[in-house]
């Protein structure tokens, strides 16, 4: 078991003819991903990989049956190709393309709200379910299959924490990158959810950084719906207040959002935080 | 991005906000010469991009041409909280009767527009907030719906404005909400909105943001950017695709990705060293973007020590190695550096460094290792 992804997997690949689309479509084939196809519109037809490449998502889910998809197109044609997704009622979406702007997010939050589509991002590494599935940038070989649930807002710092763990004989059921941005598709708290009630997940690391209050909130659900032990790590101890630092979420607005006040708050649900990623295999 | 407060107002006027006919001036004797044609008392007031301006000294009432170009003449060139002011706004004085509120931002919790509007303007909206947050008056929009009248008429009623205001007031709030969804802003806000003497809502001070993700659609609003404020390595970051934020330890730190940048500068101080930057080069970045980086931070006279925190997802090790050396041909230095390189292409990006048998680099393989290489190499710099 896991969570999101498995073998069962049937992914399409949004984007498969580009740079990274093609590169990382490569690299999930090669991990054992069970990837069905690819979508390019003004491609159709033609042949990636192996894979056989459709005009239209719609298209692609007829021909191939694919449950998820993830989406690799630069940010200004990003948003379309959410709507597209949801609207071809993909059951798993997964966008990796960053820089949305906010009002597109709002529109897409909206209408995710009433599809029974899954995003996870934008703005992430993606997921990986070790020895099963990789869909997304985690590079795989860091991983391996266990019953540690990872969730994490940012992109290498979950790769940082993965490698820790898997270093030391710890590995993982499912690692999920929920990304970076102010307004994004699953959250802390739906992941966590997941995890609590996946029966091979025993522990859960959560790896958040400041800006906003998702960590307060995933505190809060930690303490009154989790039966497993969870260890965090909040990045952004030295951040200057009021700097934007590359992420558009990691702003620290006044008192709120700061790496003190998500440490207080995750310390008073019961939560251990580490003072760095390699700390947390000794603490779990 | 934010923007200034004349640009600001300036773009809410295009939208049908009424402002104050106000001029820009970039010196004593244009302030003069604006106040002159608008005709006195006018308000000379300090264009700079961080709040405090008003107690700073930086707003002040002219009532000669004269007393405008003095006034302009004390206020350019002064510094509000580490801003050079370079700028003056002159506006005719305004009779102010009563002040509101008026803001649309984007709540992040809610993911949605929300649109706010106060009794108690003209005063830190912060402090309302928190002394007594029912005093400002909320509504969430639909970003498909857009605002509606009956929102705004909310809006209204709950900030007690006098009915034979309304048809001003819903213009306004209209407009406003168009030209935050039209610039794709993340915050317009009117502080003051008054009501004068001859009974008219007027805009005397706005302020908006723009969501640097949507700038590619807004190149006019792009252009509005005022990089006078901001340290010129943060200029040059900007250029080359990077996100960089000088903070003033010696520790340079060149990562990929916001969270491992974060969490590199705190574990340097974590063993006792300070960070000198936040600097990330972003994923998938190339050789030359790596080397622009690398120039960026051995500009830094502070910089004692380089730590390179690389892991590799959608970056590749051996980009960012190929992108070191080749700044390292251009950019000498003998300054100690720590290169830890970890996941995709990890070999490749090792064997590049091993095979160029840099004297001054060591390598390190966990994060802790190289952080606390790093901080040794700067203490005995």
């Amino acid at each position: 078991m896991a969570i999101l992804a498995d073998k069962n997997t049937k992914l399409l690949i949004q984007g498969i003819t580009g740079r990274e689309g093609m590169f990382h479509t490569e690299q999930m084939i090669e991990y054992g991903t069970n990837v069905v196809g690819g979508v390019t519109p003004g491609k159709g037809g033609e042949w990636v990989l192996g894979k056989p490449v459709f005009d239209t998502v719609k298209a692609a889910k007829e021909s191939t049956g694919a449950n998820a998809s993830i989406i690799y197109v630069p940010a200004a044609f990003a948003t379309d190709a959410l709507f597209e997704a949801i609207d071809a009622e993909i059951e798993l979406i997964v966008c990796i393309a960053e820089g949305l702007p906010i009002a597109d997010m709002m529109k897409v939050r909206a209408r995710l709200d009433h599809s029974d589509s899954r995003l996870v991002g934008p703005n992430c590494p993606g997921l990986l379910t070790p020895g099963q599935a990789k869909v997304g940038i985690m590079p795989g070989h860091i991983a391996a299959p266990g019953n540690i649930g990872v969730v994490s807002r940012s992109g290498t710092l979950t790769y940082e924490v993965v490698y820790a763990l898997t270093q030391r004989g710890m590995g993982q059921t499912t690692c999920v990158g929920i990304g970076g941005d102010p307004i994004n598709g699953t959250n802390f708290i739906d992941a966590l959810a997941m995890f609590e009630d996946d029966p091979d997940t025993e522990k859960v690391v959560m790896i958040g950084e400041i800006g906003g209050t998702d960590e307060e909130k995933a505190a809060q659900f930690i303490a009154t719906h989790m039966s497993k032990p969870v260890v965090s790590f909040i990045a952004g101890r030295t951040a200057p207040p009021g700097k934007t630092m590359g992420h558009a979420g990691a702003i620290v607005e006044g008192g709120s959002g700061t790496a003190a006040d998500k440490i207080a708050a995750l310390n008073d649900a019961g939560v251990k935080v580490a003072d760095h990623p390699e700390q947390i295999p000794d603490m779990l | 991005m934010n923007l200034h407060e004349y640009q600001s107002k300036f773009r809410f006027a295009e939208f049908g906000v009424p402002i104050p006919r106000g001029k820009v001036a970039h010196s004593p004797q244009e302030a003069y010469e604006i106040a002159k044609e608008l005709g006195t008392p006018v308000v000379v007031k300090a264009q700079v991009l961080i709040g405090g301006r008003g107690k700073a000294g930086g707003v002040k009432l002219a009532k000669t041409p004269e007393e405008a170009q003095r006034h302009a003449d004390n206020i350019l060139g002064m510094d509000i909280r580490g801003h050079r002011v370079l700028k003056v706004l002159i506006d005719p004085a305004s009779d102010i009767k009563t002040e509101i509120y008026l803001g649309v931002t984007n709540d992040r919790a809610a993911r949605q527009p929300l649109i706010m509007a106060s009794a108690e303007g003209g005063m830190d909206i912060e402090e309302v907030n928190r002394v007594s947050p029912e005093k400002i008056i909320r509504e969430h929009i639909d970003p498909f719906l857009g605002l509606r009248d009956y929102q705004i008429r909310n809006l209204a009623y709950g900030i007690e404005l006098p009915r034979e205001l309304w048809k001003q007031f819903m213009k306004i709030a209209r407009s406003l909400y168009t030209c935050y969804v039209e610039s794709d802003a993340t915050l317009v806000e009117i502080n003051p909105l008054i009501i004068d003497g001859d009974r008219n809502l007027l805009a005397v001070d706005g302020k908006m943001s723009i969501d640097n993700n949507a700038l590619y659609r807004h190149p006019d609003l792009a252009e509005l950017r005022d990089t006078s404020a901001e340290p010129t390595a943060e200029t040059q970051a900007r250029a080359a695709g990077l996100s960089y934020v000088k903070l003033d330890g010696e520790i340079g730190c060149m990562v990929n990705g916001a969270g491992l940048a974060m969490t590199t500068m705190d574990i340097t101080k974590l063993f006792g060293g300070s960070p000198a930057n936040f600097l990330d080069i972003g994923g998938g970045a190339k050789a030359d973007k790596v080397a622009a980086a690398l120039r960026i931070i051995l500009a830094d006279p502070n910089v004692k020590a380089v730590l390179f925190n690389i892991f590799g997802g959608i970056t590749r090790c051996d980009e960012v190695a190929l992108g070191i050396i080749e700044a390292l041909d251009e950019v000498k230095s003998d300054l100690p550096m720590v290169v830890r390189l970890v996941g995709t292409n990890e070999e490749e990006g090792r064997r590049i460094i091993d095979e160029a048998n840099i004297s001054n680099m060591q390598s390190a393989a966990t994060l802790a290792e190289a952080a606390q290489k790093a901080v040794k190499a700067a203490q005995s710099a």
